[in-house]
C-alpha cells in the first residue's frame, strides 16, 4: 500500500493535521495565531545549519524550531507585547535562514522544497517518522490536556490550585515546535501556520467546549489532508497549498453557516 | 508543626519598582472568616495574588500548611469568546469532577439550571455562583475570595454572603476575602485586617472599627451600620437585612 506515493503523501499529511489542528486551538485561545509562523519561518535556518554541520536536516529543523518557540514564550509579555515578539522572530528568522542558505557552499538544496513543502516526495522511511512524531505529540498532548486548558483559560485559577501555568506554557511551546518540524515537509515553512490555525478557526462556530473544538479541528484537518493531495493530483496543483485551500473552504462554510443560523 | 492554615510573614511586594505591600504579616487558622478591607490601591488584590502564587514576593514568604487545598474565587474572570466553555466544563478545571457532584454543587449555589450554558452568556450574579461552585469542588480548607460580590446589587450580594455563611457552617472551611462592603464585612467576619500598603490595624470587627487608623481611612460613618448589622446578624440570617437603612 505504501508503494503508492499518493498514499504516502496522504498518510503523512493526515498524521500531521491530526496533531496540528488541536494544537492550533491553543494558539487561537491564547491569541497567538502567529506563533506557528514565528517557529516555522526559522526552520529555514535549521536547514542551513544542518547542511553546514552535516547533520540530518530534520535534526537541524527541530533544534531551531524549539529554540524559536522557547524564545517567543520567554520573551513575550516583558518589554514588548506578544504580537511584537512574534513579528520580530517570524520575519527575522526567515531572513536569517535565507541569508544562511545563500552563504552555504553550493549544494543541491532546493529552497522551494522547504518554502512550499514536498509532500509528494515522502519516502517510506519518512512515513515512519511522521507516525512516530504524531504518536509522541498526541501522547504528550493528551497527558497534559487538562492542565494545558486550565493554564490557558485562567493562569490565576491554575496557580491557586497548585499548578504552574508557566510550565504548561513551555510544554505547549515545545509540543508545537515539534509539530511545526513535522509540518514543514507537508506544506512548507510559509504555510505551516495554516495547518495549525485554519482548521481550529473552522471548528470554533461548532464547538461548546474546548474538547469539542479540538475534535472538530482534528476532523477538519484530516479532511483537508485527504482531499488536498487527491485534488492536487487531479488538477495538477501544488499539494501543500491545495491542502490549505481545502481547509480554507471548510472555514468559510462553517462560518457562513453559523452567520446564517444566528440571523434566523 | 504549626496549625495555621496559612502564614504570611513580612511580605514585601514591588510592582515596577513601586512598593505595593510593605512588611505584611498575617495568619489564617482553620474555620475562621478573615476580611481584608482597605482603600483602592491599598494592595488588597496584590496580597491575595501573592498568597495564591501569581505574583512573586520581593521579600518575606507565604507558608501553606502541607497539603492545604485552596479554593479561589477571582474578582473577575477574563472570558475570551475564542475559547468555548460551558458551565459544566468549567467545573472540571483544574481537575475533572464527577457528574453527580457537579450537579449537586450547582444546585447548592442556586445555579442548577445553567449547567449547559456558555460561561460567556452568564449574568454577573450567575457567574459569581458558578465561580464559587468551582472553588468549592476543590474541597478547600481555605476559600479565598477577591471582591466576590463586585457588580452585584445589594440584594444579590446579601444572598451571596448568606450562602457563604451556610457553606462555612457546613464544610468548616476558613475564608479569606477582600471586600468593599464594610457593613457586611463587619457583620460576617471573625477578624478584620485593615490594609493600606501595610497592616494598619487588625482584630475583631469591633476593635478595628474603633481603631483610629481605621477611622482615618473610612471615617466614622460605618460605626452605626456596624452596630445595626451585628445586631441583626445575632438574631436572623434573613438575606434582606440590607434594606433597613
Amino acid at each position: 500500500m505504501f508503494d503508492d506515493f499518493l498514499v504516502r503523501a496522504i498518510v503523512a499529511a493526515v498524521l500531521t493535521s491530526l496533531v496540528a489542528a488541536p494544537l492550533g486551538c491553543f494558539l487561537l485561545w491564547r491569541r497567538m495565531a502567529y506563533f506557528g509562523d514565528a517557529t516555522a519561518h526559522s526552520a529555514i535556518l535549521g536547514v542551513a545549519l544542518a547542511l553546514l554541520l552535516n547533520v540530518p536536516i530534520v535534526g537541524g529543523i527541530l533544534a531551531v524550531t524549539i529554540f524559536a518557540a522557547l524564545c517567543v514564550t520567554l520573551l513575550a509579555g516583558r518589554t514588548h507585547s506578544s504580537d511584537t515578539i512574534l513579528g520580530v522572530i517570524s520575519h527575522g528568522g526567515l531572513a536569517i535562514g535565507l541569508v544562511a542558505v545563500a552563504t552555504l557552499p553550493s549544494q543541491n538544496i532546493s529552497l522551494e522544497t522547504y518554502l512550499f513543502g514536498d509532500i509528494l516526495a515522502v519516502r517510506k522511511i519518512d512515513v515512519l517518522g511522521f507516525a512516530l512524531g504524531a504518536f509522541v505529540i498526541l501522547g504528550l498532548m493528551m497527558l497534559r490536556w487538562s492542565r494545558l486548558v486550565t493554564a490557558t483559560f485562567s493562569p490565576e485559577l491554575a496557580f491557586a490550585s497548585g499548578q504552574n501555568p508557566k510550565r504548561e506554557e513551555l510544554w505547549l511551546a515545545l509540543i508545537i515546535a515539534v509539530t511545526v518540524a513535522l509540518a514543514v515537509k507537508v506544506v512548507g515553512v510559509l504555510l505551516v501556520a495554516a495547518l495549525l490555525i485554519i482548521p481550529a478557526a473552522a471548528a470554533r462556530p461548532l464547538a461548546r467546549t474546548p474538547e469539542g473544538m479540538a475534535i472538530w479541528a482534528a476532523v477538519f484537518g484530516v479532511l483537508s489532508a485527504i482531499a488536498g493531495p487527491l485534488i492536487s493530483l487531479q488538477f495538477d496543483t501544488p499539494a501543500g497549498p491545495t491542502i490549505v485551500c481545502v481547509a480554507l473552504a471548510i472555514f468559510v462554510i462553517t462560518n457562513v453557516v453559523l452567520a446564517l443560523r444566528s440571523r434566523t | 508543626m504549626t496549625e495555621h492554615l496559612l502564614s504570611v510573614d513580612h511580605l514585601d511586594v514591588r510592582v515596577d519598582g513601586k512598593i505595593i505591600l510593605d512588611d505584611v504579616s498575617l495568619r489564617v487558622d482553620p474555620g475562621e472568616i478573615i476580611t481584608i478591607v482597605g482603600p483602592n490601591g491599598s494592595g488588597k488584590s496584590t496580597l491575595l495574588r501573592t498568597i495564591i502564587g501569581v505574583t512573586p514576593p520581593n521579600g518575606g514568604k507565604v507558608t501553606r500548611r502541607p497539603g492545604l487545598k485552596v479554593g479561589y474565587v477571582p474578582q473577575k474572570l477574563r472570558i475570551d469568546d475564542t475559547l468555548p466553555v460551558t458551565v459544566r466544563r468549567f467545573l472540571d478545571m483544574p481537575r475533572p469532577v464527577g457528574g453527580a457532584r457537579a450537579a449537586q454543587m450547582l444546585e447548592r449555589v442556586g445555579a442548577g439550571e445553567i449547567a449547559q450554558q456558555q460561561l460567556s452568556d452568564l449574568s454577573g450574579g450567575q457567574l459569581q455562583r458558578v465561580l464559587l461552585a468551582r472553588a468549592l469542588l476543590e474541597n478547600p480548607d481555605l476559600l479565598i475570595l477577591d471582591e466576590a460580590t463586585q457588580g452585584l446589587d445589594q440584594q444579590g450580594s446579601a444572598v451571596f454572603y448568606a450562602l457563604l455563611d451556610d457553606i462555612r457552617a457546613d464544610t468548616g472551611c476558613a475564608v479569606l476575602m477582600v471586600s468593599h462592603e464594610l457593613h457586611v464585612v463587619m457583620a460576617a467576619s471573625d477578624r478584620v485586617i485593615c490594609l493600606n500598603g501595610h497592616v494598619c490595624c487588625h482584630g475583631t470587627p469591633e476593635i478595628v472599627a474603633s481603631a483610629p487608623e481605621y477611622r482615618a481611612l473610612f471615617g466614622r460613618g460605618t460605626k452605626g451600620a456596624l452596630a445595626l448589622y451585628r445586631h441583626e446578624h445575632n438574631h436572623t440570617h434573613d438575606a434582606t437585612c440590607d434594606h433597613t437603612h
